[in-house]
C-alpha cells in the first residue's frame, strides 16, 4: 500500500517538526529565566534520562508505560469517531480494580497479578460502557458523558478506598500496598536496567499496541469501526450494526485505559492511590500522546517514549535550578504544534501532490 | 459589439495539470452567456479567476474595454463583479435582510441603521420580483428564497455582472422556472449574466450565447438559437452522445418488491400530516417503475423506509414474497436489494476509505473478502479491479485512491459497480445521476436499462422529468407523499405528467 506509507511518512515528518519547535520554545523559555544556564539546562532535557545510564532509560519505559496505553485508549476511539476524554476516569477505576485484586486476591497465588490486570481491564471496559451506550441508545454527546464519569470514578475511588478498613491506609491516607505476587514479574528487564522501576507491564502495552494496530487495519471488525469513525451514516447504509459498534469500541478503548491503570498500580514501584481530589494526569497526557502519535498505533508507541523520556530528563533540570515545570511547558507546546501538524501535513500533502502532477481522476 | 467582460487567452496551470488553456471568453451587455462543460472541463477555475480567486498564469481580463487587474473577490466586487455559488454562503442564523447587508452594513452613531437597507431591499425585490421575507432566518426558508437572498445580496451590492454557478442543481422544477425567469428580468434591466452549467435544456431556455469548455480547453461559442442540444453535448463530450435512450419494451415478470400501505409520519414538531402516506404499489421483474415528483414530497422518506435506513410507522414491504419491514439493513443488503443512495457522500461512500474498500462496503464480511475476521487485501484488489475495469471507474491510482479524490461521476460510478455487481433482485436507484455530466448520465442509464433487461427490478426516483420519461416502464407520480398517478411513459405527456406532480390532477392508484 503505496498511498498509506506516504501518509505515514507525511505524518512523522510533522510531529517531528512539532517536537523541534516545542523543544525550541524550552530553550527560549530557559534562556528567559536563567541566560547563564539555559544550554546546560537544555542539554539535561535532552540526555537527562541517560545521567543514571541504563537505570535512567529504565524508567522511561516505566513512565511511558501507562501514557502509551491511555494514548492508545484516545487514538483507537477516535479512529472509531469518537472522542474518548475519559481515560482518568477508566484509568483510575481500572487501578482501583487492580489493587482490590492485588490486597486481597492472595488466595490467587502467583495467577495474581494476571487476575489484577485482566480485572483493571475489565473495570476501564464497563466505565466506557456507560458513555458508549448513552451515545448509542439516547444519542448523549460521548465527550460530555466522558467528562462526567471521570469525576464519577476520580470520587467513586476515592470514596471506596477511604471507606474500606481493609485497604486503607488511614496513616499515609492512601490505599494499602499490594501483595508482592500482584506485581507485574520483571521478565528478566530488570537484568538489562539494573534498578529501575521497569517490569513485564511495558511489554503487555507492546502487545497492546500491536494488537491494536492489527485490529484495526488487518480485520473486518477494525473495517467496520474505521468506517463508522469516517462516515456513520455510510456504514449504517451498509448494513453495519452501529450501535453495536460505538459500544464495542468504547468498551475497548476503557479496557485499554483501564489496563493503564492497572499496569502502573501493579508496577510494584511504591505507587498507591492517593485519596486526593485531582484527575489522573495520565489520563489526560494520553490525549497529547495519541494526538502528536496522529492516532496510530506504532506512533502512540513513539509518542508516549519521546514523553516520557523528556519527563525523566526534565527532572534533572533542577540541579540547574528550573523548575521541572518546563517540561510540561514543553510538552504543551509540542501539542499545540502537533495541532499544527495537521496544517503542516495538509501542506505536505499540497506539496506532494504538486510534485506528483496533481492528477485527478 | 462592445463587450462588458473579455477574458483574453488565460492559462491557469496548476502543477501537473492546465485547468484553463489560453480561454477566450467574451460577454456582451445585457446577455445570457452559458458556460458549458463537463465536471472538471475548467468552467470553476475559469470562473474563479475572474472572480480573483486565482491568478492567471497568461491571458488578461477587460472590464468594459479596459484591461483590470483582480487580486481578490473584493477587486471583483468593486468592479461589479457578483457571483452566487453553488453552495450558499449563507449566515444560517441570521435573517434574510441581515445575510443582505452582511459586509456593507450602514452605520449611525455607532449603531446599526437598518432602517435604509430594509427600504432598499424591498425595492430591489420588487423592482426584480424576487420574493424574499427580510425577517425570516435563513435556517427557516426553503433553498430557492436562499438563492433569492444570494441574488439579492448581489443586487444590494449593485453589481453589473452576476455569475450563477449551477444554480439548478439544488432547485425543484418550479423554482428552476421561476429562476429562468428572474435571470430574463435581469437582464432586460441591463445587467450581464454568466450561467455555469451541463443542462443542456436550461441553457436552450435561456442562454443567449453559450461557450463550450471541454478538458480546460476552449471550444468554441455558439449562439443558442441556431444551434441544438445535440450539437451543444457533442461540442461538450467531443462525441456523439445519445441523448435518447434506445430500449426494448418491458416484459414484466413476477412481483419482486411489494410495498403495502406504507406510512410515515413526520418527526418534525407541530407537523402532523404523514410524510408518506399509506403508499401501496409493486415492481416486478423486468420493468423499471419510476417514482416522480417533486422534490419534498416523500421521495427520501418512503425509500429510506423501504431500505431500512429510517423507520417507518405501519405498513409492509415484501421482497420476494417475505416481509422485510422488520429486517436489518444488513439482512436486506444480502437478500437481493440494492441501493443507490441520494446522497453518495452522505451515504454511499466512506470518502476516507480507498476505492477498492469502498467496492467491497457491503460484501467484506463475506467468506470471499475474510477469512476469520482477517480481511483477504490480495481478494479485495483483485475484485476492484475487476469492477474498476468492468464499469470503467477512472481513478488516479486504481484501487488504492482513496474516495474523496476522485470525481463525482467516477464515485457515482463506483456505488453503481457495487450496487449492480451484487446481482440484486431489485435495484433502488434514487437520482442516480444528479450532479453529473452527458458522459456518464449516458453509462448509468444503460447500466440501469441492462439491469432491466436481465430481469431484475429497479424502483427509480428521480427528480429529472427527461430522465423520468426516457427511462421509465411506469411512472408513479408522488405527491404529498400519496402516490397520485399510475402511468405510461409511452402514453402520458410532460405537460400533464407536470400536472400531477404539482398536485393539480389526481387518479386513483390501484
Amino acid at each position: 500500500m503505496n498511498e498509506a506509507k506516504k501518509k505515514n511518512y507525511v505524518g512523522l515528518m510533522s510531529s517531528i517538526f512539532a517536537i523541534i519547535v516545542g523543544l525550541l520554545f524550552g530553550f527560549v523559555v530557559l534562556i528567559i529565566s536563567n541566560p547563564s544556564q539555559a544550554l546546560p539546562g537544555f542539554l539535561t532535557i535532552l540526555t537527562g534520562s541517560f545521567t543514571h545510564g541504563l537505570k535512567g532509560v529504565g524508567q522511561v519505559f516505566y513512565y511511558a508505560t501507562p501514557i502509551i496505553l491511555t494514548g492508545l485508549s484516545v487514538g483507537f476511539a477516535f479512529k472509531t469517531g469518537l472522542f474518548n476524554i475519559g481515560t482518568p476516569g477508566q484509568f483510575i477505576v481500572g487501578a482501583f480494580a487492580a489493587i482490590i485484586v492485588g490486597i486481597r486476591g492472595g488466595f490467587l497465588g502467583n495467577a495474581q497479578w494476571i487476575v489484577a490486570v485482566i480485572a483493571s481491564m475489565i473495570a476501564g471496559a464497563l466505565w466506557a460502557l456507560i458513555p458508549g451506550a448513552f451515545n448509542a441508545y439516547f444519542n448523549v454527546n460521548v465527550v460530555i458523558a466522558c467528562i462526567m464519569m471521570n469525576y464519577i470514578g476520580m470520587y467513586f475511588v476515592n470514596f471506596s478506598v477511604k471507606g474500606s478498613k481493609v485497604l486503607f491506609d488511614s496513616l499515609r491516607n492512601q490505599s494499602l500496598p499490594i501483595a508482592k505476587t500482584a506485581q507485574i514479574p520483571k521478565m528478566g528487564l530488570n537484568v538489562i536496567f539494573p534498578d529501575s522501576s521497569i517490569n513485564g507491564g511495558f511489554f503487555i502495552a507492546v502487545i497492546a499496541v500491536i494488537a491494536i494496530h492489527i485490529l484495526l487495519n488487518r480485520t473486518t471488525f477494525g473495517f467496520e469501526l474505521k468506517a463508522a469513525g469516517f462516515n456513520r451514516d455510510a456504514s449504517k447504509y451498509a448494513g453495519m450494526n452501529e450501535k453495536r459498534n460505538v459500544i464495542l469500541s468504547m468498551m475497548i478503548a476503557g479496557a485499554l485505559a483501564g489496563l493503564a491503570g492497572g499496569l502502573l498500580y501493579l508496577a510494584g514501584s511504591g505507587k498507591h492511590i492517593e485519596v486526593v481530589d485531582v484527575l489522573a494526569s495520565e489520563g489526560f497526557t494520553g490525549i497529547s500522546v495519541a494526538l502528536l502519535g496522529l492516532s496510530n498505533p506504532i506512533g502512540i508507541l513513539l509518542a508516549g517514549l519521546f514523553i516520557a523520556y523528556i519527563t525523566a530528563g526534565g527532572f534533572y533540570l533542577q540541579l540547574f535550578e528550573f523548575s521541572t515545570e518546563i517540561i510540561d511547558i514543553i510538552v504543551a507546546v509540542i501539542i499545540y504544534f502537533s495541532a499544527f501538524a495537521l496544517i503542516i501535513k495538509t501542506f505536505m500533502e499540497r506539496l506532494d501532490k504538486k510534485r506528483n502532477g496533481g492528477k485527478k481522476a | 459589439m462592445e463587450y462588458i467582460i473579455e477574458m483574453l487567452g488565460i492559462t491557469k496551470e496548476f502543477p501537473g495539470i492546465i485547468a484553463n488553456d489560453d480561454i477566450t471568453l467574451q460577454i456582451k451587455k445585457g446577455e445570457i452567456h452559458a458556460l458549458l462543460g463537463e465536471n472538471g472541463a475548467g468552467k470553476s477555475t475559469l470562473m474563479s479567476v475572474l472572480f480573483g480567486l486565482y491568478q492567471p498564469e497568461k491571458g488578461m481580463i477587460k472590464v468594459k474595454g479596459k484591461e483590470v487587474k483582480i487580486n481578490s473577490p473584493l477587486d471583483a466586487n468593486a468592479l461589479g463583479i457578483g457571483m452566487v455559488h453553488q453552495h450558499f454562503k449563507l449566515v444560517h442564523n441570521f435573517t434574510v435582510l441581515q445575510n443582505i447587508v452582511l459586509g456593507m452594513e450602514s452605520v449611525k452613531y455607532g449603531l446599526m441603521e437598518m432602517k435604509e437597507a430594509r427600504k432598499k431591499v424591498v425595492a430591489l425585490s420588487e423592482k426584480y420580483n424576487l420574493f424574499v421575507e427580510p425577517d425570516a432566518l435563513i435556517s427557516d426558508i426553503t433553498v430557492g428564497m436562499q438563492q433569492r437572498v444570494e441574488i439579492l445580496k448581489m443586487l444590494y451590492r449593485e453589481n453589473e455582472i452576476l455569475i450563477f454557478d449551477e444554480p439548478t442543481a439544488v432547485l425543484t422544477p418550479q423554482e428552476i422556472d421561476e429562476l429562468m425567469n428572474i435571470m430574463k428580468n435581469l437582464t432586460k434591466e441591463g445587467k450581464s449574466i454568466i450561467f455555469i452549467t451541463h443542462k443542456l435544456n436550461e441553457i436552450k431556455a435561456v442562454a443567449d450565447r453559450c461557450s463550450v469548455l471541454r478538458r480546460g480547453k476552449y471550444i468554441g461559442t455558439v449562439e443558442v438559437k441556431d444551434t441544438d442540444k445535440q450539437a451543444m453535448s457533442e461540442m461538450m463530450v467531443g462525441r456523439k452522445v445519445n441523448l435518447k435512450i434506445e430500449k426494448k419494451d418491458s416484459k414484466p415478470g413476477e412481483v419482486v418488491l411489494d410495498v403495502i400501505g406504507l406510512t410515515v409520519n413526520a418527526k418534525k414538531e407541530g407537523h402532523t400530516k404523514s410524510v408518506v402516506n399509506n403508499t401501496t404499489f409493486k415492481v416486478r421483474r423486468g420493468e423499471v417503475v419510476c417514482i416522480a415528483g417533486i422534490d419534498g414530497n416523500g421521495q427520501s422518506e418512503l425509500v429510506q423506509a423501504i431500505t431500512g435506513l429510517s423507520g417507518m410507522d405501519s405498513g409492509k414491504v415484501l421482497l420476494n414474497g417475505e416481509d422485510i419491514s422488520k429486517k436489518s439493513i444488513r439482512y436486506k443488503n444480502t437478500h437481493g436489494m440494492s441501493h443507490i443512495p441520494e446522497d453518495r457522500h452522505k451515504h454511499g461512500l466512506v470518502l476516507d476509505y480507498t476505492l477498492g474498500e469502498n467496492l467491497v462496503l457491503q460484501e467484506y464480511f463475506t467468506p470471499e473478502f475474510q477469512k476469520n475476521g482477517f480481511l483477504k487485501f490480495k481478494k479485495i484488489e483483485e475484485y476492484a479491479k475487476k469492477l474498476i475495469e468492468k464499469y470503467d471507474i477512472r481513478s488516479g491510482q486504481g484501487s488504492i485512491t482513496s474516495a474523496r479524490s476522485m470525481s463525482g461521476g467516477n464515485q457515482q460510478k463506483a456505488i453503481i459497480a457495487r450496487e449492480i455487481d451484487k446481482n440484486p433482485d431489485i435495484l433502488i436507484a434514487v437520482q442516480p445521476t444528479r450532479g453529473l455530466d452527458v458522459g456518464a448520465i449516458e453509462f448509468i442509464h444503460k447500466q440501469i436499462i441492462e439491469q432491466r433487461d436481465n430481469g431484475k427490478a429497479v424502483l427509480l426516483i428521480s427528480l429529472e422529468l427527461d430522465e423520468v420519461m426516457n427511462l421509465s416502464d411506469r411512472i408513479l407520480v408522488i405527491y404529498e407523499g400519496e402516490l397520485v398517478a399510475d402511468l405510461d411513459p409511452k402514453t402520458v405527456t410532460i405537460q400533464e405528467l407536470g400536472l400531477y406532480m404539482a398536485g393539480s390532477k389526481k387518479e386513483e392508484v390501484k
